[in-house]
């Protein structure tokens, strides 16, 4: 099997969230960048379990400058075999589903596997931007996957429930919790992942679609109002009559 | 042009979303001075209901049991050209992130999903949304002509004007036979699911024990709410994966959120702070949540959740 798992760098999740020039731009000082979590804990280690099993290779396939090649070692560090990183600033959902498609149209992938969404800007729809791109079918928050030749059994996570599908390859999956387990590399495969290749090629020219014009923080809490176990009656009155959420 | 908005159904009955979409998208409609139009799959019994919010003109797809999300989206984005829509929108939640990408790319849109306001035409389109799971909000601009955008789950409070009657119309484009065979849906019955909740309960590790959740199951049934988990109690499988609320689990934005034994890790904050009230019970002054909370009671959660299930039942009988 062949595999493209797309990985983003989000910021670490205890990040302190501050912007710059006048809360038009996020504040890079002093944030850690890690591999965003569902591509890395779900989609890259599922992918390595598979090929584990049927042989093949995992690629990862990022969007955005040189910089980014450390984060993009952490995922040849956790066992994919080589990395191709598009030469870009990551604009949009679009642009970077464009991106991808764009590679992924000239590589025979039997899967793709993309995260479910990124921590920092949640989108939740590269996957299917990517599938529309190349008109492959398209499974969302993949929570179980299983392959039997070409034909792929998979678990979804619905509101409040599952959905079982099957389809025949080549697909494109978003993978949530449940999918695998995280592997935390060993000291040998953060050295050996520097001699892994990453191919970076060009990327392709797309129009702008969105841009952020101005970021703000959400308004604290006024303060927190004590009530003691006793008064339970009273915590009802004011969820009631003051929250008015009852 | 107008503005189009998939409605959501399951069993021929619309899913409390929908109310919430309707009025949103004709909200919209009247900030943008365009027609709103209701797309849905199948019957829906009780689609007039959507008549308070002012929506008046639905398009019915014929269902098809061969359908799948993409077939689904081609038929929606037929519907959206058929129409002239400039904006179209979707829930955010399972339905909407499956069919939003395909409906995008069809229509060379540009996409913003999870947006929490109404779009604004004062400089040009803009519209928020949350970022960094929470603990920030984003105001973009969208500059396609065609824009497709998926709406978090309470966002807006869907209010009735006078009643208008809706106009279904069976559409002619059909939903063709497509390659995902969907074999079997499991849903938990009675629950409305975490996205959509207006109340959750939601417990932690300081439940010690799996074989403690009764109690918090009665509260949760008592005061009619979904119940919610903190993510250890996930990842050691006291509770199930999709109750997991946070940063690596479910985003949610409740009117009420009662959290029961759970410190409150940044991680878990960010994916619950946008509640419009937050309750507190942990046995721990110092335990982070409080300083998110609006009220705390800092007490053992065994004697004090009984106490608030009784005090809650008192109150609903009278």
């Amino acid at each position: 099997m062949k595999i493209l798992v797309c990985i983003s760098k989000t910021p670490e999740t205890t990040a302190k969230i501050t912007f710059t020039d006048g809360d038009t731009k996020f504040n890079e000082d002093g944030v850690q960048y890690i591999l965003n979590p569902y591509d890395e804990w779900y989609a890259l280690v599922r992918a390595l379990e598979l090929v584990e099993a049927n042989g093949g290779e995992v690629v990862l396939g990022h969007v955005g400058p040189a910089a980014n090649d450390s984060i993009i070692r952490k995922g040849l560090a956790v066992g994919a075999h080589r990395a191709v990183r598009i030469d870009a600033d990551p604009l949009s959902a679009e642009m970077v589903a464009k991106q991808i498609a764009s590679h992924a149209a000239t590589e025979n992938y039997d899967l793709i596997l993309c995260g479910k969404e990124t921590i920092d800007y949640n989108g939740a729809i590269i996957g299917g931007l990517i599938a529309a791109e190349l008109t492959l079918p398209y499974v969302s928050f993949v929570s179980h996957l299983e392959v039997s030749g070409s034909e792929f059994t998979l678990t979804r996570d619905i509101e409040g429930g599952v959905e079982v599908s099957k389809v025949n390859g080549p697909i494109v999956i978003s993978a949530s919790k449940g999918l695998a387990e995280q592997r935390i590399p060993k000291m040998k495969d953060i050295m050996m992942s520097k001699r892994k290749p990453i191919d970076v090629i060009e990327a392709v020219s797309t129009d702008p679609t969105t841009t952020i014009i101005k970021y703000s923080l959400p308004q604290g809490k006024q303060g927190v109002k004590m009530l003691g176990p006793d008064d339970m009656d009273e915590l009802v009155r004011l969820l009631n009559e003051e929250a008015k959420v009852l | 042009m107008s503005v189009l908005v998939y409605i959501e159904a399951q069993n021929g009955k619309l899913r409390k979303a929908s109310h919430e979409l309707a009025y949103y998208a004709v909200k919209s409609a009247a900030i943008l001075g365009l027609d709103c139009c209701g797309v849905v799959v199948g019957d829906c019994a009780d689609i007039q209901d959507l008549g308070q919010y002012g929506l008046t003109q639905v398009e019915q797809l014929a269902p098809n049991a061969n359908g799948d999300n993409m077939t689904i989206a081609a038929a929606v984005a037929g519907v959206a050209q058929a129409k002239s829509a400039s904006l179209v929108i979707f829930g955010h939640n399972s339905i909407g992130k499956s069919l939003l990408p395909s409906v995008a790319v069809k229509l060379s849109a540009g996409t913003l999903s999870g947006v929490n306001s109404l779009p604004s035409t004062d400089n040009g389109f803009t519209i928020s949304k949350t970022v960094f799971s929470g603990k920030a909000i984003a105001t973009y601009e969208m500059h396609t002509p065609v824009k497709v955008i998926s709406l978090m789950g309470n966002s807006v409070k869907p209010e009735s004007s006078e009643v208008e009657n809706v106009t279904i119309n069976n559409s002619d484009i059909q939903i063709a036979d497509g390659t995902i065979k969907v074999i079997e849906t499991r849903r938990e019955d009675g629950t409305v699911p975490l996205p959509e909740a207006e109340l959750v309960v939601s417990a932690g590790r300081g439940m010690k024990a799996p074989d403690n959740w009764p109690i918090i199951d009665e509260l949760a049934e008592v005061l009619g709410a979904t119940t919610a988990c903190s993510r250890p109690v996930a990842d050691i499988g006291w509770r199930p994966h999709h109750e997991h609320v946070g940063q690596t689990g479910v985003a949610i934005r409740p009117n009420l959120y009662i959290a029961i034994g759970i410190s409150g890790a940044i991680q878990h904050l960010a994916g619950v702070n946008s509640s419009k009230t937050i309750v507190v019970i942990n046995k721990d002054p110092e335990a982070p949540f409080f300083k998110a909370a609006d009220y705390g009671v800092c007490a053992d959660l065994f004697d004090v959740v009984p106490k608030l299930t009784a005090a809650l039942r008192k109150f609903k009988e009278n």
